[in-house]
């Protein structure tokens, strides 16, 4: 059997460590030995696939039982694409964020909750690439990780990809919000052009007039080699 | 050349997207022997790690209309997950080499930047003494972080470390 083309590796510094003091949590959870390099077989080059009607769609974050939700409405719109700029049709994005708080018993800060936002939200990208979605704009956030933390605005995202080792989870943050430059979370990411591409840019082309203004978000996925280079 | 979008935590309030069915991978009516895999996991102080998702992702048997091959658990409060899904078979890997019955299983927390990747194989399956990514692990103690116990008939656990003397192996790619 010939395998699927291996991924490429990955690239240095543009993941975080999971070894960053500067935040917290990561202290009692991150491994002391280096990671077992594995070669790549039919378990890291496959991977699952979902279909929209298993796997529910939800669009539109913005409302609840027909009833809007409070806030800032926004369209987020972008491509899902490869290193090899090639896009990646048809994969299952999952999506969720506060507005104020988290609708999640583990949330217990002291702000209202919207009961028309729920916050999470699942869609899949078109033949070409494409998503999109719309929500409210989710609001800066306190948190414990050191005295008068908090959270620069962002909404979680979780990607699948055609093949395990493409899978990612990350967030995407707002320009020009002045936290990002004090949140040890986006500061993890060594290298600066990754670290900032994790920040939705305005596209006035995708704001819908007199309704909801729009931010592009593209997302990259690790890319196979041209040809496979490995008989399994 | 772009670079792969970077990853960032999963966070403590994922469970928005959670949903409890994926946890059985047999849900769409998969035939056959079902099994049981259970675990925990632990922090570095030997915590129970209680907000994880928990992912398994199996390419044997083959993904069908009735086999998503993929499955996701909370942690609950002690740390612990429970999946039911199908037995994989061995797998063709590099060269020649059979690969003994696995499952991949992703760990994503608070507290990781990155999700930690391991793989579950199971305890007397004759493979595993030849199985090309556990020849690679030296320590006996190391290689046992990777080997489910089986506790029934149809039942295997394995208890993952994070950090620490035991420290569970994980895997890149």
């Amino acid at each position: 059997m010939t395998a699927t083309a291996s991924f490429r590796p990955v690239i240095a510094h543009s993941q975080p460590s999971n070894d960053t003091p500067s935040y917290g949590s990561t202290r009692l959870r991150h491994p002391i030995h280096a990671p077992l390099r594995i070669p790549q077989t039919l378990t890291e080059t496959r991977g699952p696939r979902f279909a929209a009607d298993r796997f529910g769609v939800l669009t539109d974050l913005s409302v609840t039982n027909g009833k809007p939700a409070i806030g800032e409405r926004i369209i987020i719109r972008g491509r899902v694409v490869d290193e090899e700029d090639r896009p990646v049709p048809h994969t299952m994005i999952e999506i969720w964020q506060a507005a104020g708080r988290y609708a999640h018993p583990g949330d217990q800060l002291d702000a209202p909750l919207d009961p028309n936002f729920h916050g999470g939200g699942r869609v899949f990208s078109d033949g070409d690439g494409w998503y999109q979605f719309t929500t409210i704009k989710p609001g800066a956030y306190p948190w414990g990780n050191h005295h008068n933390a908090w959270r620069p605005h962002h909404i979680h995202y979780s990607l699948f990809g055609a093949g395990f080792a493409q899978r990612v989870v990350t967030q995407m943050y707002f320009p020009g919000d002045p936290l990002l430059a004090l949140d040890p979370i986006f500061l993890a990411v060594p290298d600066q052009v990754a670290r900032e591409r994790l920040i939705a840019q305005v596209d006035i082309d995708i704001t819908a007039p007199g309704r909801a203004l729009g931010y592009r978000f593209d997302i990259i996925l690790r890319g196979r080699d041209a040809t496979p280079t490995e008989k399994v | 050349m772009p670079v792969a979008t970077a990853n960032q935590t999963i966070g403590p309030y994922w469970h928005l997207i959670e949903d409890p069915a994926w946890a059985d991978l047999t849900r769409f009516g998969a035939e056959g022997d079902k099994i049981v895999l259970t675990g925990s996991v632990v922090d570095g102080a030997g915590a129970p790690v209680a907000d994880a998702a928990i992912e398994i992702w199996q390419a044997s048997p083959d993904v069908s209309e009735t086999f998503p091959g993929f499955g996701r658990c909370r942690t609950d409060t002690a740390g612990s997950f429970r999946f039911v899904t199908m037995k994989p078979g061995s797998l063709p890997g590099l060269g020649n080499a059979a690969q003994a019955p696995h499952v991949a299983v992703s760990i994503f927390a608070r507290g990781l930047l990155r999700a930690l990747t391991t793989r579950l194989y199971f305890q007397d399956e004759k493979l595993n003494e030849t199985d090309p990514v556990l020849c690679t692990i030296e320590s006996d103690a190391r290689r046992r972080t990777l080997i489910a116990r089986k506790v029934s008939s149809d039942t295997w656990h394995l208890d993952i470390r994070l950090q620490g003397a035991d420290e569970t192996v994980f895997t890149e790619v």
